[in-house]
């Protein structure tokens, strides 16, 4: 007979795989199905041409939380960097470079007084980040007050804000809800140090600087960086792959077993509760529990058979915004790049393209139309700077973000991506002239071509835009906040839930949690 | 289109009113203008005088134009999943040619309206409602085979209801008809074209309804009305109904309840149970909307409940409070539909009682108020809970029906 798991968790990705490590420490019978023939899912490393490895999705670990990291001893399943806290570096085509460090920030055109600003708007950010963070490390709270459990829960949230004292919490509730484009305004003069600062709030998001809920992003991805204690903007020795496998080591060294290339066709429900997973082959695989780390509406719309759901939820999940706005470029070159105004020993820093906030807005408008942007912005690293293992005989490998990308399904896919492959790399020459030349492979996966390579709907990494209206209790919708759903035995482990994706992990602890409290 | 206007006054409000398509063949009959909005056509609260059309349908044969009951075809390999799932009674045991009852709610277990299910095949259902919900049928066939359309443009139809109206319809040569069960339906040819038959109706009366094409109204309203002249066959308005309804002891979305896409205020929307249709959710048929909700509500003890109560004395108790005692002092209820029952001489109502009262055998007061001569009055009548139908005669079971 086969063998029956207390659990399945649909898909490999970083979370499902944290949700297994600690399901498989609590003493529970585990099966980790991947799709892919490689776990990791987003966060995983692959070969682009012999000798040339690469991050082919997210390229940097920021939001990875240090007592997750210390708790999975991930250090003792091969967990290492190559480098942390590495500076943030905002190109100029035409100019000296502004350069990030830490809290400080230098640059030949950045005055005095932006100099003094950016240490006081730090200052700000950090405490409210500190103050809104238990928020996004925790449980989403359930929005009512029934029991003393919720009281306190949303008591604490109301008690944390205030403990900002009074100046700084009016100041949290003036700009939470407000676009970053004028917050940063209030702050800075030069308009390149406000771009680069801006794109903290809108990389992988669907919305330009203007948009508002902005500021809340920005919030978020701060308390990322608190929250990985030091570690900053990491890379993990052997690219993102490191952190999955590593994840995956200490899930079975704990007792989880993980097949791969096992693509699941549909969750079983039997008597309104879930009974496990059929594959694409026809396998029917038991379990007490289905914990899925597909997105809501791949979990929702595909793999549970609708006679099972609920119209109003239906509706609710294909509401859900995932449009993919991020697509990624993986370049294999010759040489080391020369980028204008860069020191050579900062090639292994995190380089942005982002003139000015106006230039962000301009490139974000035309994606909302189902158009290409011409001159997009771009998130740059070149992880073989530090991390030789990535690229041989003195290559180097390129991993760029560039945003911003309609989701295009069209039948001119092959051409259009040719097309913006050209675009992108005409920019790119303007910030490093000679790049064309030591190009000996070039890659671009547009949102529509991450959607296929990772299972991702609409390739948008954070499953579900980290919107306002999709946080806490509303994320993904109130019915899946606290990680069960309507049907019995299945639960939802993903960025989709709260509090949302980077490769974080905090959405699989807390399912892992939320299960084996038999949760509500 | 047309606006509604009275014959001697400018219209109220300029505002698209359809015609159905029996108007034109009825407005002769129509004597005292009294006209109503029902789901954008022009329907008659009456034609002449309530009272004769109420006695027209429990003596001889009253007829309702049913036009503007909203009506969705639904087709296709998965309609009888996508019905199961969509109402909460067990429609797959249905028959094909063959009608029931049903109710649908949201996902809080909540009722959207309640109305008649229509099989005609495997593959082909007709809903029958009152409120238009096209928008929520649509986002229910995600991930279903069936195609949903709102017919209600192109199917006429006719409630042809009362004691004689089977005779009245074998008359007009739909030989078998007499055959028809209750919530069954036929086919039968006319003249050309097909008239679909079904023994269904809202007045708790022996009846029938009488499907068609838009373009075949006027020939079967002259068809019916000539066979049924001798008879004394009536054209109705909705006033008749309204009494004939209540002595059936049957709800009406709006009145008894309103559908919970339309409320606003909390503790508005209603369950199944709360409306007494436990009968019609089957939980053991696998899963549909609402389901897990109304699974949770049904392991609590109901609140509220809609019952038939018998009030005494004469004076139709309409929008009464109901309370425990003569001198008013908790409110336990309150009447939706009211009517003295000129069949039965009696005083009834629909009502919504708390618990433990919708029970019965517990000492209720309706406070029923008066208007005499320019003045009101505060009156105290004792009620009880009643069984509903209050009125339902034998023919309206009886297959064949006596040959009145």
């Amino acid at each position: 007979m086969a063998k029956h798991y207390q659990n399945i968790v649909i898909g490999g990705g970083h979370n499902g795989l944290v949700c297994a490590a600690y399901l498989a420490r609590a003493g529970q019978s585990v099966l980790v199905v991947e799709a892919a023939n490689e776990i990791g899912g987003a966060a995983c490393t692959r070969e682009l041409v012999p000798g040339a490895k690469v991050s082919s999705g997210a390229h940097l670990l920021h939001a990875m939380p240090a007592d997750l990291i210390s708790d999975l001893g991930l250090a003792n399943h091969g967990l290492s960097f190559s480098a942390q806290s590495i500076k943030t570096v905002s190109l100029n085509a035409d100019g000296p470079a502004i350069v990030f460090d830490g809290d400080t920030v230098k640059g030949e055109d950045v005055s005095a007084e932006d100099e003094a600003a950016y240490q006081r708007f730090n200052a700000d950010m950090q405490r409210m980040a500190k103050a809104l963070r238990p928020v996004f490390d925790k449980l989403a709270p359930e929005p009512s007050i029934e029991t003393w459990a919720e009281r306190l829960t949303l008591l604490g949230l109301g008690l944390r804000i205030r403990s900002l004292g009074r100046f700084h919490m009016r100041e949290l509730l003036r700009i939470i809800g407000m676009n970053f484009y004028d917050l940063l305004d209030e702050y800075f003069e030069n308009r390149q140090l406000k771009a680069a600062i801006a794109m903290d709030a809108l990389l992988g998001a669907e919305w330009g600087a203007r948009s508002m809920g902005s500021v809340l992003t920005y919030l978020y991805r701060l308390a990322g960086y608190q929250r990985s204690k030091g570690l900053g903007l990491a890379l993990p020795a052997g690219g993102m792959g490191a952190v999955s496998q590593s994840i995956a080591a200490a899930a079975k060294a704990a007792g989880a077993e993980i097949r791969t290339s096992a693509k699941v066709k549909s969750i079983l429900i039997e008597n309104d509760k879930a009974s496990g997973v059929e594959l694409d082959d026809g396998e029917k695989i038991q379990a007490g529990r289905v914990i899925s780390n597909a997105d809501p509406k791949q979990t929702f719309l595909k793999l549970v058979n609708v006679d099972h759901l609920d119209t109003g939820f239906i509706r609710q999940i294909r509401n859900l915004r995932s449009r993919g706005r991020a697509a990624k470029l993986h370049l294999v070159l010759k040489a080391a790049p020369q980028f204008k105004g860069l020191q050579e020993a900062d090639l292994g820093a995190r380089m942005l393209i982002a003139p000015n906030m106006d230039d962000i807005e301009l490139a974000f408008n035309p994606c909302k139309y189902g158009r290409y942007p011409e001159e997009p912005v771009f998130e740059i690293t070149v992880p073989s700077a530090s991390d030789g293992s990535l690229a041989a005989n003195g290559q180097h490998v390129l991993s760029a973000i560039v945003q911003y990308v309609p989701y295009d399904d069209s039948a001119e896919l092959d051409a259009n991506r040719a097309a913006f492959l050209k675009t992108i790399l005409q920019q790119l020459e303007r910030y490093a002239p000679g790049i064309g030349k030591q190009i000996s492979h070039a890659e671009l996966l547009l949102p529509r071509d991450l959607e296929n390579e990772f299972g991702i709907t609409g390739g948008h990494w954070h499953h579900v835009e980290l919107v306002f209206e999709a946080f806490l209790f509303n994320r993904p919708v109130p019915a899946l906040a606290r990680h069960s759903s309507p049907i019995e035995g299945l639960y939802m482990c993903g960025a989709g839930c709260h509090p949302g994706g980077n490769v974080m992990g905090i959405a699989g602890r807390n399912a892992a949690n939320q299960v084996l409290k038999g949760g509500q | 289109m047309k606006t509604n206007t009275n014959n001697n006054q400018r219209p109220l409000i300029e505002r698209p009113i359809q015609e159905t398509a029996f108007y034109p063949s009825y407005k002769h009959l129509i004597q005292n203008d009294n006209y109503e909005e029902w789901s954008g056509y022009t329907a008659l609260a009456s034609f002449a005088c309530e009272g004769q059309e109420y006695f027209a349908v429990r003596n001889t044969c009253g007829v309702y134009d049913i036009c503007p009951m909203i009506k969705y075809d639904i087709s296709g390999p998965d309609a009888e999943r996508f019905m199961n799932r969509l109402v909460t009674r067990d429609v797959s045991k249905m028959l094909p040619e063959r009608v029931v009852y049903a109710v649908w709610c949201n996902d809080n277990g909540h009722v959207i309206e309640d109305g008649t299910v229509f099989r005609y095949s495997a593959t082909d259902f007709r809903l029958c409602c009152a409120e238009r919900q096209l928008e929520w049928l649509e986002d229910s066939s995600i991930g279903y085979d069936v195609s949903i359309a709102d017919v209600t443009e192109e199917i006429a139809g006719l409630a042809v209801q009362g004691p004689v109206s089977c005779r009245i319809l074998k008359k007009m040569g739909f030989t078998g008809v007499e055959n028809l069960k209750p919530f069954q339906l036929a086919t039968f040819p006319l003249h050309g074209y097909d008239v679909v038959i079904s023994r269904t109706g809202f007045t708790g009366d022996l009846g029938y309804e009488l499907w068609i094409d838009v373009k075949n109204a006027s020939d079967l309203w002259e068809s019916l009305f000539s066979a049924g002249k001798p008879h004394g066959i009536l054209m109705m308005g909705s006033e008749a109904l309204e009494m004939l309804r209540i002595e059936a002891g049957l709800m009406l979305v709006n009145a008894e309840f309103m559908s919970c896409f339309q409320t606003v205020r909390l503790n508005r929307d209603r369950t199944p149970f709360e409306l007494g249709l436990d009968w019609l959710v089957d939980f053991n048929k696998g899963h549909f909307i609402g389901r897990r909700a109304l699974l949770k509500v049904s392991m609590k003890g109901l609140s509220r409940k809609l019952v038939g109560i018998d009030i005494d004395w004469n004076k139709q108790a309409d929008g009464a409070l109901i309370y425990d005692s003569k001198d008013a002092s908790k409110q336990i209820g309150e009447v939706t539909s009211a009517l003295w029952s000129p069949i039965l001489k009696q005083n009834i109502a629909l009502a919504y009682l708390d618990a433990p009262y919708f029970d019965g055998g517990k000492e209720m007061w309706a406070e029923v108020y008066l208007h005499r001569e320019c003045m009101w009055e505060r009156k105290m009548y004792k009620c009880r809970v009643a069984q509903r139908p209050f009125y339902s005669p034998d023919r309206r079971r009886l297959t064949p029906p006596n040959d009145m």
